[in-house]
């Protein structure tokens, strides 16, 4: 078993490794950089002087030196100007060079400096995290367990009447992006025009004091699109361990329908769900981002939108290292919890 | 909950009639079925797949599932109509007063559940006892259904145990609650043959020990002459005849089941002085039965007018015990004329040697654990050990052995799916067994086809059957234009005895044994003069078998091919072979001709494999040799002798050198090899396994 | 003159959509007429869900192509502006603050007014065209893409595979929307490198009919150099005028965002379309008949694409209509964050974004645009449902 954590420990790393990578070169074009230039200067920059804006700052240097240098694999640059002061990557503004170390990248804890925010890229992280950590928690709790019971309640009895009306709402609900429904709770619960007034069509105030009425809709729209996903995949999984021989001997050992069902089925028509809704994450963030944006919430998906439209590497790159992990460990977790569930197969 | 005491019939089924809806049209499974089983009785319910003998049993159960409906007459158990019943009283039914048992073991038990939890629910639900007397009575029948170390096989998950132990503890779980019937759905077909055999000693031991009456399902004729005392065949949803073994056995009176046992490898049938007589005609699906006689068009003794004229009913028998049959005509045909002579053929003469196999050894390595695998050891698997033998043109050879034998493994090997570790093989002399098949000539790959085992897997389920033959005659290089290629497959068509309309049909239109057909005319479209038949009869109806069999060997007259005949089957071995060679975990432990194989002395294996067979025939005495536990696994074999470890001879040789040393191929007689320790002394007094009684 | 009324809007706009509803019922009698000839298809017409879904889809297929292509269902130019007209609710008689109202101009704006004065009846009806033009064939890129590579992953296993599933897996783990972010922008398209994307993932439909026919007739030369030589013609053709924008008779051409667009939908889909072929063929590869073909010499190519691929066509062609609803989605989101396309495009993504600033007080502009989406997917997503219940049934 620790063999196989430490083989996805390493995969994990690769692909971290080659995710930034991709992320710093897209980030790094000549393009992007002289964007950054120009919002950082002015937008009148002559060609001359964003070259030399670049220079100054370390940007020019070959694209694996820049990586390594934020990864903390080499010294971080430095650039004399033409008054004598030093500056650097890893030179914090009124601390002598001397005292500063010569590295100082993701190896060393330190993520960089955002040039949007004008703050630590380590500090941004943790406070947007943190929001989006509680959005995240809401969102699966009432995700989860409403698209088990959906999905159990569908497969259990294939082709019944409560069958068909659960399956046709989980198509529904998959049928209809968070921008979409997004849109349509707040016209209906939160705008003027219709009236009723009962939900916030904003989530701001949440970000200190989270309500019912100003963080239900921002959680209900992002659980109920990956609510129908996992409801169908666990009625598909229900309706094929329903049809199973074993099923068929229980109910022929005489084992009542509710046992059948709780006893029975449950645990192995689990299984393939279970996967499922780990490998939700990556799709959730989607989720996150849109919702971040349509409710104004500051968190982490509206961290990724202010990043990326203008190009703070540094931040951007925190952000897919951030993202890619938790992609990644739910993978694994997906892997090993599965290994759990299902005795058939053996880690030994 | 006490079982009232009741010693009238234990079931009886009267003049039952299924029926499933589809959106279409009904379709009727079983028709006016009557059956009694008697308190201690076992009945055998025999018949063809699609016969609806398995609705029977579901229809006893009450659980035909939302589509299927009992549409006329009764099942009455202890004379209480089951049909009649409330939910709840048949869960009280199910499990505590009826269990049933069914044909894949693992299927039927929960993969996520312990082997023990699924026991001790059984007499939780019905007699309310406690978990801890659950627990104690679970040990008790799984020690009665002989498994080893009751109390770990308790504590494991079914994919832990073996095939043979899961069927045993899927009986031990229908024991749990002392039912007074037992209904086994094809309890055995998954099984190995040897395993086999063990199960169906242990049925019907633990039937006399419980008292149990049994109704056992089966299409294998020679399993119910060993279980059961009386008889009932089932054809197109219908019962066609019933009565005691004996009866039906002996003096049967419906031409279905005669042309049953006619089609049969029985001993001494032999494929060219007495052939056997294939079934003509194929099922009829159940929405274009004829009227009248659902055989009548198959049988030899129709009659129209009257075999076609109406319902038939069943007639009794008179002087026999409860036999009866639905036949008009039964007291009209002489039952006792000799089989019509068959086209008798002249025994093919082999050839000069096409085929030589000298020390082949194959390999694997493979990952000791296959999703975290990469990393851990790794392990050898050994499927074939030094593999010596000739095969000549026009020869049979049959493969002989259970699952892991190696058998498949030799066939990629020969095929060049796979090269040779160790070893040649000569075709004509020349050495194939390092090229692989993309490497070899078009005429080398022409030569040396294969027939597949599973008749709904061997074609393509998206190309028609004239495409899928055209498209081998292309690859082999065969006729110059599109033209001449269809003309050659209608002419294979016709070689395989297909109507030419097949050509432009879906491999879903067609009946098992035609898509065998199809796929025999596929191997043969390049001239095939080296044919690998793996299985190719064994997933197909018996009625069907026999005509599969004898096409094969007509082809093989006609154009001197080298059969190579991979079988678990021995009676079917017997009947067609000319050498067998068999094999047990990648060794071959016996290599001779059929009759130097199939009379002493034997080695222990081919003994126990023997006597494993089930034979249809009365007046066939056999010897029980019951061999312990289960093929080992190729993975982990056993030091020594391959089969040390469930040998019944092993005591015979001295100083435990059967668990020692591999043991050398010994001649016992020209052309005979054995592969044992045992002393040329107690060879000799190895007596014959099959003794057919003078009549 | 006076606004309409709702019953008088509902008629209008459901006058305005006459083809629409005369190809639907067209294609239906058709269908339903000789669907037992018309194999998977025809069975669609058995299933109740699948017919709806197969409605709603075609409805919007129709839309887009007679609306966006052929203006016959529009009331307005998309981007005509009318000053007056800005948020004006549904109904609304068309007026213009400055200049005349223009001879034979449709009187009303049936869905209302947008914050420019835009009419949005016309701007949902075209961003029906802009979705079917794009969602069907990056789907159908997708999955030339995801069959040519995952045919073999499935097929050879060992290093091949792995190395391709750690490919597939690097790019599913990329959020997507990041990967929007850093793609989908002018920026990006500066630097030509959508152009090398392009040049990669349209090079496989190339391959895989090359392929597919070499395979296939390598036995009978004559025939194989007719066909593979027509697809290197006819695709180079069209490669070096969609991907390079060089078609040397100047007839091809693809504007470089929508291809910036096209080919980030493509990227996004084909890792996920690869891992359900390889999934597949590692199922399929074990049957009897895959094992006949190896045994009579056939190559892995024909294995793979004659023998594997028709018999996984049933998931395939589920998941293909699933696709095109997730593209569908994708387009949306990309609209809503204002990636790619124009300002001013009536993409229903766009559209939505726009309408949601002012969502509090006029719901019209960001309302019809959401539903036409959501019935669009869901219309699908039915379709899918209803295949995959024919398919499994016989």
């Amino acid at each position: 078993m620790s063999m196989f954590i430490l083989r996805r420990l390493g995969v994990m790393i690769l692909t971290a490794l080659c995710l930034t990578f991709v992320v710093f070169f897209l980030t790094n074009l000549y393009p992007n950089l002289e964007k950054l230039a120009k919002t950082q200067g002015n937008f009148r920059m002559t060609d001359e002087e964003v070259a030399s804006y670049l220079g100054r700052n370390g940007y020019l240097e070959p694209l694996p030196v820049k990586y390594g240098q934020w990864m903390g694999a080499l010294p971080g640059w430095t650039t004399q100007a033409e008054d004598g002061t030093l500056r650097g990557r890893c030179i914090e503004p009124g601390t002598p060079p001397k005292d500063t170390p010569r590295f100082c990248g993701i190896l060393q804890g330190d993520w960089g400096y955002s040039t949007v925010f004008k703050k630590d890229v380590g500090e941004i992280i943790g406070e947007k995290l943190a929001l989006t950590g509680r959005l995240m928690f809401w969102v699966m709790l009432l995700m989860v367990p409403s698209a088990l019971i959906l999905g159990v309640m569908a497969g259990m009895r294939e082709g019944s009447r409560t069958d068909r009306t659960l399956s046709t709402l989980a198509i529904t609900t998959t049928a209809t992006p968070e921008y979409v429904s997004g849109v349509l709770f707040i016209a209906v619960f939160a705008s003027t025009a219709v009236g009723l007034k009962w939900f916030k069509g904003t989530a701001t105030s949440a970000m200190e004091n989270p309500t019912f009425e100003n963080f239900f809709l921002p959680v209900l729209t992002i659980a109920l699109y990956g609510m129908g996903y996992i409801a169908r995949m666990t009625r598909a999984s229900m309706a094929e361990v329903m049809t199973a021989q074993y099923i068929r001997t229980a109910r022929l050992k005489g084992v009542s329908f509710p046992n059948i069902v709780m006893k029975h089925a449950l645990r192995n028509a689990l299984i393939a769900p279970f996967t499922v809704i780990m490998l939700q994450f990556p799709w959730l963030l989607n989720g996150v981002v849109i919702v971040e944006t349509l409710f104004n919430y500051k968190g982490f998906g509206w961290t990724l939108v202010q990043a990326a439209s203008n190009n703070d590497i540094e931040l951007l790159l925190a952000v897919s290292v951030v993202s890619v992990v938790v992609v990644l460990v739910t993978q694994l977790i997906s892997d090993i919890g599965y290994v759990y569930l299902n005795p058939r197969i053996s880690v030994t | 909950m006490a079982k009232p005491d009741y010693d009238g019939p234990i079931l009886e089924i009267e003049n039952l009639s299924i029926s499933f809806f589809t959106r279409l049209r009904e379709i009727p499974a079983v028709m006016d079925f009557s059956v009694a089983v008697q308190p201690g009785e076992a009945v055998g319910l025999v018949g063809e797949s699609g016969c609806g003998k398995s609705t029977v049993a579901l229809g006893v159960m009450q659980d035909l599932g939302v589509n299927g409906r009992i549409v006329g007459g009764s099942v009455r158990f202890k004379d209480q109509d089951l049909s009649k019943m409330s939910a709840a009283e048949l869960r009280h039914i199910r499990g505590n007063e009826i269990a049933m048992i069914y044909q894949e073991p693992m299927a039927s038990l929960n993969p996520a559940m312990k082997v023990g939890r699924q026991l001790i629910e059984v007499p939780m639900i019905h007699e309310g006892i406690s978990e801890k007397d659950a627990w104690a009575r679970a040990l008790e029948v799984v020690n009665d259904v002989k498994l080893p170390d009751p109390d770990r096989i308790m504590k494991s998950y079914p994919h832990q145990l073996s095939g043979g132990q899961q069927q045993r503890i899927v009986i031990a779980m229908a024991l749990m609650s002392k039912p007074s019937l037992l209904i086994l759905d094809e309890p055995t077909t998954a099984l190995d043959v040897t395993v086999e055999a063990a199960v169906v000693e242990l049925v019907k031991d633990l039937g006399r020990k419980y008292g149990t009456s049994m109704l056992f399902i089966s299409h294998n004729l020679g399993l119910v002459l060993e279980t059961c005392d009386r008889i009932c065949v089932m054809y197109s949803g219908e019962a066609v005849e019933t009565g005691s073994i004996k009866d039906v056995f002996d003096k049967m009176q419906h031409p279905y089941t005669q042309a049953l046992f006619r089609s049969i490898p029985l001993p001494g049938a032999n494929k060219n002085s007495r052939p056997l007589k294939a079934i003509p005609g194929n099922f009829p699906l159940p929405h274009e039965r004829p009227n009248g006689c659902n055989f009548g068009p198959r049988c030899d003794y129709f009659q129209s007018g009257q075999c076609d004229a109406g319902e038939i009913p069943m007639a009794v028998i008179e002087g026999d015990d409860r036999h009866l049959t639905r036949c008009l005509r039964y007291r009209d045909i002489d039952w006792n004329a000799p089989v019509e002579a068959m086209a008798q053929h002249e025994a093919g003469k082999p050839g000069q040697v096409v085929l030589k196999m000298d020390k082949l050894k194959k390999y694997y390595e493979v990952a000791a654990n296959a999703l975290f695998g990469g990393g851990g050891a790794k392990k050898v698997v050994k499927a074939n050990e030094t593999l010596s033998f000739e095969a000549r043109e026009s020869e049979t050879l049959a493969i002989v052995g259970e699952s892991g034998c190696g058998k498949s493994t030799f066939a990629k090997v020969l095929m060049g799916l796979e090269t040779a570790t160790e070893g040649q093989i000569l075709l004509d002399n020349r050495n194939i067994e390092d090229i692989p098949i993309e490497k070899r000539d078009t005429q080398t790959v022409a030569d040396v086809q294969m027939v597949f085992q599973n008749p709904f897997d061997t074609l393509n389920p998206s190309m028609t059957v004239g495409r899928q033959i055209i498209r081998a005659l292309e690859v082999f290089g065969i006729g110059a234009t599109d033209q001449e290629r269809r003309d050659e497959m209608l002419r294979l068509l016709d070689l395989v005895k297909l109507p030419r309309e097949f050509a432009d049909r879906m491999p879903r239109q067609l009946s098992g044994g035609q898509k065998q057909r199809v796929g025999i005319a596929r191997a043969f479209a390049g001239g095939a003069r080296i044919v690998v038949a793996d299985e190719p009869v064994s997933a197909l109806d018996v009625s069907v078998q026999a005509a599969v069999t004898d096409l094969l060997m007509e082809i093989q007259r006609k154009q001197k091919t080298t059969l190579l005949f991979i079988s678990h089957d021995l009676s079917i071995v017997r009947y067609l072979s000319d050498r067998v060679m068999v094999m047990y975990l990648g060794h071959v432990v016996e290599l001779g001709t059929t009759d130097q194989v199939f009379s002493p002395p034997y080695h222990p294996y081919t003994e126990a494999l023997l006597s494993a067979v089930p034979i249809a025939d009365t007046s066939v005495k056999k010897r029980h040799i019951v061999l312990e536990g289960d093929v080992p696994s190729a993975m982990n074999p056993p030091p020594g002798c391959p089969f040390q470890t469930r040998c019944r001879w092993k005591s015979e040789v001295p100083n435990g050198l059967c668990e020692k040393e591999v043991p050398p191929v010994r001649d016992l007689a020209p052309g005979h090899q054995v592969k044992c320790h045992l002393s040329q002394e107690m060879l000799d007094r190895m007596e014959p396994v099959i003794k057919i009684a003078a009549e | 003159m006076d606004a309409l009324s709702w019953g008088e809007i509902i008629l209008r706009t459901l006058g305005q959509f006459t083809p629409v509803w005369i190809a639907i019922i067209a294609t239906f009698a058709l269908s339903i007429t000789f669907k037992r000839r018309l194999g998977l298809y025809g069975k669609l017409f058995d299933s109740p869900i699948g017919m709806v879904g197969f409605a709603l889809v075609m409805f919007w297929v129709f839309t887009g192509v007679f609306g966006g292509a052929f203006d016959l269902i529009t009331t307005h130019d998309v981007l005509d502006q009318s000053a007056s007209m800005k948020n004006k609710g549904p109904g609304t008689p068309y007026t213009k603050l400055m200049g005349e109202v223009a001879e034979g101009a449709y009187p009303y704006y049936l869905l209302g007014g947008d914050n420019l004065g835009r009419d949005v009846f016309s701007r949902m009806v075209v961003g029906a065209w802009e979705v079917i033009k794009i969602a069907p064939f990056a789907s159908l890129f997708a999955f030339m893409v995801g069959i040519t590579l995952g045919l073999p992953a499935g097929y050879y296993g060992g290093r091949l595979d792995t190395f391709l599933s750690f490919l597939a897996n690097l790019i599913l783990a990329f959020p997507v929307i990041l990967l929007f972010y850093l793609l989908v922008t002018p920026e990006i398209v500066l630097t030509g490198i959508p152009v090398y994307m392009a040049a990669v993932l349209f090079i496989f439909p190339i391959i895989f009919l090359v392929l597919l026919w070499n395979s296939r007739f390598h036995t009978q030369p004559a025939t194989r150099n007719l066909y593979v030589g027509v697809t290197l013609v006819v695709g180079l053709w069209l490669y070096a005028g969609i991907a390079w924008n060089a078609d040397p008779l100047g007839l091809v051409s693809f504007p470089p965002n929508l291809l910036v667009v096209f080919v980030a939908v493509v990227f996004v889909n084909s890792p996920t379309v690869f891992r359900i072929v390889r999934g597949l063929t590692m199922d399929i590869k074990t049957r009897d008949y895959v094992a006949a073909a190896q045994t009579r010499g056939e190559g892995p190519w024909y294995i793979m694409l004659w023998e594997i691929l028709p018999n996984v066509r049933g998931p395939l062609l589920v998941d293909f209509c699933l696709r095109i609803g997730y593209t569908t989605i994708l387009l949306g989101t990309l609209g809503f964050f204002g990636l790619g396309l124009s300002p001013e495009s009536p993409d229903w993504g766009s559209t939505i974004n726009e309408g949601r600033k002012l969502l509090s007080l006029y719901l019209h502009p960001a309302l019809p645009p959401a539903f036409a989406l959501l019935s669009l997917v869901l219309g699908l997503n039915l379709l899918a449902d209803g295949l995959r219940e024919e398919s499994l049934r016989d």
